[in-house]
């Protein structure tokens, strides 16, 4: 195989002149972090309350959260991304849809994505909420009903304290998820780490010394997730119950 | 203090109370007993609203159960319930289990609500289990604890849904004993249970059920020496002789 081997061409100027590939690398892994970080925040957040919604008796509030969960996990993410990207503006009233269109295409590309992969993972965090609930033991409820509690006391100091922790090691696979979809967001042009990758492809003719950095960089990215959701559920062990000490 | 009129309860076409009468004064201790699938946890469950019922009424101490205005979880703060399970929550301590109703229901302050739950836990004989998690206690620590739970609320009355029912033989007496202790303090009982033995000490009252029906509501004497329905000598027969 006649493949030149070079890795000092991460510490070349890059084309531009203004960076190495270095410093281009490390704007897509702080972009991937950035978008995944916040697309998350919001995920777990919405996930959290869509989630609960599920099961609750109210029949309206329950249809709703079960037709936003399908809606969101049931079309590609891909097909939502370029909904938010290319629909979206278009629906929106002019004013609004303008402002947008004619902001920062970076800020444009960027919100685009965390809405998609925000809401995309929200739907998932909410099933996995809803089947934490679902498989507490049922007399917990009423245990917490009988002592005066009402409904949301009885969801907040009682079914989802014990909720979330049951669903700790599936947050985990779905947070790891999150950092992998991203790379779904280079379609649209947001410059985050596996595009970077590509585009080092195509300035240097090195294509295994980019794809190899980039494949140690999600590495090293769903590494520290998995050891630090690993603290977490350590963290939140119950002594005595199923799975703690 | 309880009373209950002609409450009935079906889920679908499946009727599982059937004009369920019955009264518990003050200071009463009643046992309900019956076969398996009689609807005796249920009926205990219609009295503090955990299950809802399509007829009759159910008052506790005069607020209707079943009125769509009453606020329930006001009412369910007065009465006390105790599980099969203990249905502590596992998420927190003992102390905790007897503190986080007192001060998010009650609005007691924590110092005050702590030295409710110690002095009860002292009283169930467990105070130095404080600060365990209900995943380290055995059954029948659990159960007392869950006894304590509901005693911390001060309430007007209790009810038992088989408290004893999930221990193991050697735990069932420890919690009887604190059963008993309250009832003999005055404290007004309903208890589903299959623990003759109880029912015959501590009882003023024995119902006994058969498919949703009260079949029997007697004064413990006459229940046990003289069962008027051939269903409920069945049943005392097979319970007393096994």
């Amino acid at each position: 195989m006649g493949y030149h081997w070079n890795w000092g061409v991460f510490l070349q100027p890059s084309a531009t002149g203004d960076d190495t590939y270095l410093g281009w690398m490390l704007y897509g892994f702080k972009m991937t972090i950035g978008l995944s970080l916040s697309a998350w925040i919001m995920a777990l957040i919405l996930g959290a309350v869509i989630g609960v919604l599920r099961t609750v008796p109210n029949k309206v509030l329950s249809g709703f959260a079960m037709g936003y969960v399908e809606l969101f996990r049931n079309i590609p993410l891909l097909v939502q991304l370029f909904l938010w990207y290319f629909v979206l503006p278009e629906l929106l009233p002019p004013s609004l849809g303008n402002a947008f269109k004619q902001s920062n295409p970076i800020v444009q590309q960027f919100l685009a994505s965390m809405l998609c992969l925000g809401l995309f993972t929200s739907a998932r965090v909410a099933e996995q909420v809803r089947s934490g609930i679902n498989s507490l033991p049922p007399g917990q409820k009423n245990a917490s009903l009988a002592i005066g509690f009402t409904l949301s006391q009885t969801y907040r100091y009682v079914m989802l304290p014990m909720a979330f922790r049951l669903v700790v090691p599936p947050l985990t696979s779905e947070f790891l998820n999150i950092f992998k979809n991203s790379a779904v967001c280079s379609t649209i042009g947001l410059l985050e780490l596996a595009a970077q990758g590509r585009q080092l492809v195509d300035y240097t003719a090195q294509p295994y010394e980019s794809f190899i950095a980039v494949t140690v960089a999600y590495m090293l990215i769903n590494v520290v997730v998995m050891f630090g959701m690993r603290w977490v559920e350590a963290h939140v062990r119950v002594p005595g119950y199923i799975g703690g000490k | 203090m309880i009373s209950m009129n002609k409450v009935s309860k079906h889920y679908g076409a499946f009727q599982v109370l059937t004009d369920c009468t019955t009264h518990v004064n003050k200071g009463e201790v009643v046992v309900v007993c019956g076969p398996s699938g009689s609807g005796k946890s249920t009926l205990i469950k219609c009295v503090n609203g955990l299950e809802p019922f399509q007829g009759g009424q159910i008052t506790v101490n005069g607020v209707s159960v079943g009125d769509p205005k009453t606020n329930l979880s006001k009412l369910r703060a007065q009465v006390g319930m105790v599980f099969q399970n203990f249905e502590l929550f596992p998420h927190m301590t003992i102390i905790e289990n007897l503190t986080v109703a007192q001060i998010k229901v009650l609005g007691r302050d924590q110092h005050e609500a702590e030295a409710k739950g110690m002095q009860l836990l002292d009283r169930v004989g467990l105070k130095v289990q404080a600060l365990k998690y209900p995943g380290q206690l055995s059954g029948g620590q659990q159960q007392r604890v869950a006894i304590a739970r509901a005693l911390a609320m001060d309430p007007i009355c209790m009810l038992f849904d088989e408290p004893t029912s999930a221990l193991d033989p050697e735990m069932i007496n420890e919690v009887l004993d604190v059963m008993t202790e309250l009832a003999q303090e005055g404290m007004t009982m309903m208890c589903v249970t299959h623990e003759m033995g109880f029912a015959k000490r501590v009882a003023h009252r024995v119902i006994f059920m058969d498919v949703g029906h009260i079949v029997e509501d007697d004064s413990k004497e006459a229940f046990f020496a003289n069962p008027r329905s051939e269903r409920a000598q069945q049943f005392l027969a097979k319970i007393l002789h096994h």
